[in-house]
């Protein structure tokens, strides 16, 4: 057997090879998950926007729109994007997890109906959520003066309970991804979050946005839950004045539950066609 | 009693393809007809890829055939699945649970998807694992703790709580090492005795075939090609008053061996 015997290298130029062996793996990492280096790099840029957009709201008004404190504006809208995120994030990570773990089959071949399933994994999400965005809160008002004084606390959580109905929707549509494909199903959800905070004035008023983004925000629960809350805790606006952002909410709420609904029986019957339950990964 | 009533279980002509790709599909079942009586326990022999598990995924709802019925206790488990999903239950080869969860907390949220409140499903839990030989203590360390073996007791213990009438067991004992997949063993046959439960199991081992069945039936390239008890599948098969066992069995009635067969099927699979 022929056999060529191998020079000795010097140390410097093994360690080249060595390092050109770490660039290797993560370029061939990073194309085996390419659709995630898409979702951070939407994800980043979204978040870079936000920045920008509050850059922009500032120097229009000199102030948070209304004349209200920047920082309890700003603070107001993170908590809630907080909460509102969590009740998205939840219906479609459960599923995510659930399609993981392998579970998934043993819920679906249960005879709890999928309006049970997808309704009571909402409740927890929203029992959670709004035990920690009140804990949230409290934190946030031992570090900051915020200004809420006159805050109408039981008209915001009456708009946070209403949008909570739509977002819930929003959620069954959304937890359809992960159903269909765990991975990409939840690199979609993550685009499908980041344009929600976008477009829906989580930190500065929806005005600012381009008019194509504006109109999308008239779309989004999230621009009339941030608009009702923030009217009810900066203003103390009661629930009679906030009409403007409970209508929309009302229908949204009665169209998304029906929609998600819907949409994700209509996944689950791709699913058991196509044999897709089965645990992957 | 109706004539649909009889059995536990009734497939009538049953088939499913599934797209690979493009244009290219695998027949995954073709025309499966297989009827299992109440109490009985019956037995489908088939190498990887034969089919067994669409075949239980059928029959637990999780998946559309394209042609066919599914009956369950006479009801149309296809076109009325909760229904059907009230009798049955099914352990499958991955005991898939919440890993970071208890044994404990698995099965309280999994009984309740059954209408099992956690006041009933308390004492039944303690009885079925005493009853596997289940340290009770273990039952509170996370799935993830536990050996295969004790994992897939737990899945036995989860489809017990519910009480089903029909069990569908597809290769509970794949992979576990000789001790656990006695025990396991043990549970199907106390299943049997204990919970008049009517019992299809899918497996790949012929003794556990032969040692837990009533009527064994061998499926390969998604066909059921035969189907009898094991003695009377052996007699078929007998050459020069020499009774064969169910692995030569299996090479008379499908013209390869066990293993040959799953090569094939892993082949078609892969290709």
């Amino acid at each position: 057997m022929h056999q060529t015997m191998r020079l000795p290298r010097a140390n410097w130029l093994t360690e080249i090879i060595a390092a050109w062996g770490f660039i290797q793996r993560n370029y061939y990492l990073t194309k085996r998950y390419f659709m995630w280096e898409i979702v951070w790099f939407f994800y980043t840029t979204a978040s870079a926007m936000s920045i920008g957009f509050i850059g922009v709201g500032v120097e229009e008004t000199g102030k948070a729109p209304g004349g209200a404190d920047l920082t309890t504006y700003l603070l107001i809208g993170a908590m809630l994007w907080s909460y509102l995120s969590m009740l998205f994030d939840i219906l479609s990570e459960t599923v995510s997890w659930e399609r993981w773990e392998g579970t998934i089959e043993y819920t679906f071949m249960s005879p709890a109906s999928r309006a049970t399933h997808l309704i009571g994994t909402s409740i927890y999400a929203v029992i959670y959520g709004l035990i920690r965005a009140v804990v949230m809160f409290l934190i946030i008002a031992l570090f900051f003066d915020l200004e809420v004084s006159g805050a109408n606390y039981p008209a915001a959580f009456a708009i946070l309970a209403i949008c909570s109905v739509s977002l819930v929707g929003f959620g069954m549509c959304a937890a359809v991804m992960p159903l269909l494909s765990p991975e990409k199903g939840q690199q979609v959800t993550m685009i499908f979050g980041s344009t929600l905070l976008l477009i829906s004035g989580v930190y500065y008023p929806v005005e600012v946005l381009p008019s194509w983004m504006q109109a999308l925000a008239k779309v989004s629960p999230v621009t009339y839950a941030l608009e009702g809350v923030r009217a009810a805790l900066l203003d103390g606006a009661p629930l009679t004045s906030l009409w403007s952002s409970i209508w929309p909410l009302l229908i949204m709420g009665a169209v998304c539950i029906p929609l998600g609904l819907w949409v994700f029986h209509l996944g689950e019957r791709y699913a058991k066609r196509t044999g897709r339950l089965k645990r992957s990964g | 009693m109706g004539e649909h009533n009889r059995y536990a279980l009734q497939l009538v002509d049953v088939e499913k393809r599934f797209a690979k790709k493009r244009g290219e599909y695998v027949n995954a079942l073709n025309g499966v007809s297989l009827e299992v009586g109440r109490g009985e326990v019956v037995g489908i022999l088939g190498p990887n890829g034969s089919g067994k598990s669409t075949l239980v995924r059928v029959l637990s709802t999780l998946i559309l055939p394209d042609k066919g019925e599914a009956r369950i206790f006479g009801i149309d488990a296809i076109h009325n699945p909760r229904a059907a999903q009230r009798m049955m239950n099914r352990v499958s080869v991955e005991a898939s649970f919440f890993k970071k969860l208890s044994a404990w907390e698995n099965l309280l949220y999994g009984s309740k998807f059954y209408g099992v409140t956690s006041s009933e499903a308390k004492p039944k839990i303690q009885s079925i694992l005493a009853g596997m030989g289940f340290d009770l203590k273990r039952s509170t360390e996370p799935m993830e703790h536990l050996s295969r073996g004790m994992q897939q007791k737990i899945a036995l213990a989860r489809a017990l709580l519910t009480s089903p009438m029909l069990m569908l067991l597809d290769e509970p004992t794949t992979g576990l090492d000789p001790r656990s997949k006695k025990d396991v063993q043990a549970v199907v046959r106390r299943i049997r005795e204990e919970h008049d439960a009517s019992i299809l199991l899918c497996t790949h081992d012929m003794d556990e075939a032969e040692q837990l069945c009533d009527r064994v039936g061998i499926i390969v390239d998604g066909r059921i090609v035969e189907l009898d008890e094991p003695n009377a599948l052996k007699r078929r098969y007998q050459v020069d008053g020499h009774l064969p066992n169910l692995e030569e069995v299996f090479m008379a009635a499908t013209g390869s061996s066990f293993e040959e067969a799953e090569a094939n099927e892993d082949e078609e699979v892969a290709a």
